[in-house]
């Protein structure tokens, strides 16, 4: 599965809830699908896409947080798991586009290459749900149950190690600024939270 | 234990009248009434960590999601986390208090602590981030209280060091 379709699939469905993701081409193609203010891309600090979520679950329940994270980031912040798997919200959806490489610096080869499971790291880390997905509509399907589930799911979604670049977009730097995104996306929280 | 319940409380009491609503702690001997004085207060959210990387993300979410925080931390925790604090907190200008245990200073009996004693304030200088030291309980409600004010104006990092004097009754 391309990643860019399963975004394709999933982004009707964001419209509502609070999106975080990690830098490259998963930022850059939920960009060219066209950027919301309820989207914040964490254009570095790899890892730490999911700790984000967890603590923006944590401090407002009442909203729908979905990650959207890789398998490079994961395998960087391993621990993480552990500690969404002790408080598991279950306001929050975990996708991991697994494409079993760091494609952003030049498609290397993860552990996920060679056997790693992150779903099964995440079950074992005591994520409650968790699925494994390798083309779009299973993917959609998951994420959609996962969202309406209550309780905390990691979606696993192999993808194809491909990336070319949105015509808007040079190499993975896309015209929104971090800045920019990043207040915007604080003032947004900000506004749901003043009703 | 010799570490002090009464200057936790008063550190604590400082978080609370500032209006810290998350901490994010990961365990440490001097940390250690910090950490329970925040388990067993209904309306803190304490989140504890594999790694203390990983509470610039959540301190990060935290603040996106309109609550104060802080991260509780020993010094080496700090030098763990500074790709994070580079990378999350300071590229993407989000205000963030961090209270650091100071091991490594005069009086330190664990020769494993005293490496990181003698980097920690050349990092903090390295990473510009502004800090004062906790080393009486004058010092705490009105420290915490700058630092926050300072972390939020400027929308970045900043940190407080909690001394020996302070943590350590028998120093």
């Amino acid at each position: 599965m391309r990643r860019l379709d399963a975004l394709s699939a999933i982004y009707d469905d964001l419209a509502d809830s609070i999106v975080v993701t990690i830098m490259g081409a998963v930022a850059a193609e939920l960009q060219s699908l066209g950027h919301r203010p309820n989207h914040f891309y964490l254009q570095h600090a790899m890892g730490l896409a999911s700790s984000i979520g967890l603590g923006i679950a944590l401090c407002r329940p009442e909203l729908d947080v979905v990650v959207l994270d890789g398998d490079g980031s994961v395998l960087m912040n391993m621990g993480g798991l552990t500690t969404m798997g002790r408080y598991r919200p279950k306001n929050l959806t975990h996708v991991i586009f697994d494409n079993e490489s760091l494609l952003s610096v030049g498609g290397f080869p993860t552990a996920t290459s060679t056997g790693t499971d992150l779903a099964g790291v995440a079950a074992a880390a005591g994520v409650p749900r968790t699925a494994t997905v390798t083309d779009v509509d299973t993917f959609k399907a998951a994420f959609l149950e996962a969202q309406a589930s209550d309780e905390l799911t990691s979606v696993l979604a192999r993808v194809d190690a491909h990336y070319e670049a949105p015509s808007d977009t040079k190499g993975f730097v896309t015209a929104l600024g971090l800045l920019e995104n990043r207040f915007q996306f604080a003032r947004h929280l900000q506004d749901l939270a003043d009703g | 234990m010799p570490v002090s319940v009464d200057s936790s409380r008063v550190i604590y009491d400082a978080l609370r009248a500032n209006g810290v609503g998350l901490v994010s702690a990961l365990p440490e001997t001097w940390l250690v009434h910090l950490i329970r004085m925040a388990e067993d207060d209904e309306e803190m959210i304490l989140v504890r960590l594999a790694k203390e990387e990983e509470g610039v993300g959540v301190s990060a979410g935290a603040h996106f999601a309109g609550t104060k925080s802080a991260m509780l931390m020993q010094n080496h925790g700090f030098l763990a986390s500074v790709n994070g604090i580079v990378s999350c907190s300071q590229l993407f200008r989000i205000p963030l208090l961090m209270l650091i245990s100071d091991r490594g200073s005069f009086g330190e009996p664990d020769p494993w602590q005293t490496e990181g004693g003698l980097v920690t304030e050349h990092v903090l200088d390295a990473l510009r981030i502004p800090y004062d030291r906790l080393d009486a309980h004058e010092h705490c409600e009105h420290r915490v209280a700058k630092a926050l004010t300072l972390a939020y104006a400027s929308n970045r990092p900043v940190a407080l060091l909690l001394g020996r004097d302070l943590m350590w009754e028998d120093a």
